[in-house]
């Protein structure tokens, strides 16, 4: 039965998100169809960092790969859009294997260094081929070439039903994984690593799956980017965008799988109000970060599961 | 030009750099040794410290020799004092947990650089060297002695200050009680307390000092390059891959990893561009990590 409880509430929460396009204005409906993708990104953080315990700081690299992989194959060998896409999340969850055989053999603080280190040698690279990539300024791919067949994925409406589709594939993906057998190895390695392996299982390949699954969700985030809104650059893979799925994983609640949907809202919106009142609107960033570390480490969700007696995956 | 004066010149800058290096990796290096704290926003000490050197420079006007003086002494008063509160406000609530407080100085980071964007504003800025004497460096070329190359007595300036800071720091570190006490809290913390050292302020302290050293850092640094908000990403990003080179928590590896990085800085970018220098460090460093934690120059692992 509590099984149930969760799989509906997820559905409900997916049909919620649906109906809102009927309710909200032009300019929220874009607002949320940005942030459905950039939740999906989180979403896909929160199973490395909120289940498996791995503080990643280099996650824009993945971001960036599925977004570079969508726009290049567009711009260089005239991809279709319905096959940018998957090369973008293929690209990107290739990397995010490669990485973590190499930054799993890490931990702790070694882990975060060594992944911001090679998001940042990514961010640098692009910006080094600077001819094909366009560097910071980025490029546009031309509205005539997002489409898939006759459906223009630059329409408003469009947009909002694809990047929900996409966010809604992606959410019960998460929940589907944190429910299985390797999600429950996930929480104890991140629990405790060692007692994991004296139960007889390797953490290795669990770890190493862990980063794949999550880079795999921010090259779908990267792609669906730059089908949806149109633009691909350098500057996604720079260090801000990695500290913006941890930073919507921390204030959602991380190891909660609707944590980064309510994160991601909560933040775009409170980055929306700050971009207005001032051009430092990214000191919201930092005190957000200052005070979910201090004063509240589960998030808004990981508050109010630990009072719902935690039926809530 | 030849590629021989081209060099020499390289390696001039390549020492300037090197000693700014020094100093502010050093700072890095002396919070990560003493308190196993990761300081993401020590980049954002040292655009405080230049930022606040072209203040108190603008501020008090006259002979450029004034304001920096008057710099000297008052930017890395101010940022330490700044980082030793952020330390005592933060990092102690933390229990100096190592992820959590890289966490916290990620957003420290943001804070300060917006901070400092709303209070200098986003223009780049200039500060004048309290001297600068063309200085002309005899080059021998077959017979003929030539002149065309030069440097500036400032940029000597330099180079011996930071060494006279560094063997301060040296002495602050194995000739005081303050340094005693740096160092048993480096060994043991839990056997330090135990013995009565307050622990707690001792790491403040370092805290705050590692700063003030980046801050001095940038203060001789500024006359040369120019102060923008912005600027904090080099040299953390810099003073990391010196610190994990030589090792972390090692003051020697730090020192002789900050030579070596300064020096082929300088001299690696008179063949590459820049960022590919920086695309090969990256990449080193993350290397280094993976499969020689204990660094380079590191005598075996924690």
């Amino acid at each position: 039965m509590r099984a149930d409880r969760a799989l509906a509430l997820h559905l409900a929460v997916i049909a919620l998100l649906f109906g809102l396009q009927y309710v909200l204005s032009p300019y929220h409906q874009g607002n949320l169809a940005r942030i459905m993708v950039l939740a999906t990104y989180a979403t896909g953080y929160n199973i490395l960092f909120g289940y498996t315990g791995l503080l990643s700081l280099g996650h824009a690299l993945f971001f960036a790969a599925g977004m570079y992989g969508a726009g290049m194959s567009m711009r260089y060998l005239d991809f279709p859009a319905l096959a940018a896409f998957p090369a973008g999340i293929i690209a990107a969850t290739l990397l995010a294997a490669m990485i973590g055989a190499l930054a799993l053999r890490t931990t702790g603080v070694a882990f975060m260094i060594v992944t911001l280190m090679f998001a940042q040698a990514g961010y640098l690279t692009l910006l080094y081929f600077n001819e094909y990539t366009r560097g910071d300024e980025g490029f546009v791919i031309p509205q005539a070439d997002r489409a898939i067949g006759l459906i223009d994925l630059s329409a408003d409406d469009t947009r909002f039903i694809a990047a929900w589709a996409i966010f809604s594939v992606g959410l019960l993906i998460a929940l589907a994984i944190v429910r299985s057998k390797a999600g429950r190895v996930l929480v104890a390695i991140r629990e405790n690593e060692e007692r994991t392996r004296m139960l007889g299982f390797n953490p290795f390949p669990y770890k190493l799956g862990a980063v794949t699954a999550s880079g795999a969700f921010a090259g779908t985030a990267g792609a669906a980017y730059a089908l949806l809104f149109g633009s691909v650059g350098a500057s996604f893979a720079a260090i801000q965008y990695s500290i913006e799925p941890l930073l919507f994983v921390l204030l959602g609640g991380a190891g909660v799988v609707l944590g980064p949907l309510v994160g991601s809202v909560l933040m775009f919106y409170l980055i929306d109000y700050a971009r207005e009142v001032t051009t430092a609107y990214l000191i919201v960033v930092g005190i957000a970060l200052v005070l979910l570390i201090l004063f509240a480490r589960k998030g808004i969700l990981g508050s109010l599961r630990r009072r719902s007696d935690g039926w809530l995956p | 030009m030849d590629l021989g004066p081209q060099i020499v010149l390289a390696s001039l800058d390549g020492a300037v750099t090197a000693a700014v290096l020094a100093l502010t990796a050093l700072g890095l290096s002396l919070v990560f040794g003493v308190m196993r704290v990761v300081n993401v926003a020590h980049g954002e000490f040292f655009m405080l410290g230049a930022m606040i050197a072209w203040f108190v420079a603008s501020a008090i006007g006259g002979h450029p020799a004034l304001g920096f003086v008057a710099a000297l002494v008052i930017a890395p008063l101010l940022v330490g004092g700044l980082a030793a509160s952020a330390d005592w406000l933060i990092i102690k609530r933390l229990d100096y947990e190592p992820e959590a407080t890289i966490v916290a100085t990620i957003g420290l980071l943001y804070i300060l650089q917006q901070g400092a964007l709303i209070t200098f504003g986003p223009v780049a800025q200039a500060v004048e060297a309290p001297f600068n004497h063309r200085i002309e460096i005899p080059w021998f070329e077959g017979s003929n002695v030539g002149w065309g190359l030069f440097t500036t007595s400032y940029k000597l300036f330099v180079i011996g200050a930071a060494l006279t800071i560094l063997l301060g720091v040296w002495l602050l570190l194995s000739r005081t009680k303050t340094g005693l006490l740096m160092r048993a809290t480096q060994l043991d913390r839990e056997t330090a307390q135990a013995f009565g050292i307050p622990v707690e302020k001792v790491y403040a302290l370092t805290f705050g000092f590692g700063a003030a050293i980046a801050a001095l850092a940038a203060v001789l640094i500024v006359p040369i390059q120019q102060a923008d908000y912005l600027m904090g990403g080099d040299p953390l990003l810099l003073s990391f891959i010196v610190v994990i080179i030589g090792g972390l928590g090692s003051l020697r590896g730090t020192l002789i990893a900050a030579l070596l990085i300064g020096m082929s800085d300088g001299i690696i970018s008179v063949f590459f561009t820049p960022t590919l220098a920086k695309i090969i460090a990256t990449l080193v460093v993350a290397m280094v990590l993976v499969f020689r934690p204990q660094g380079l120059f590191g005598a075996k692992a924690q």
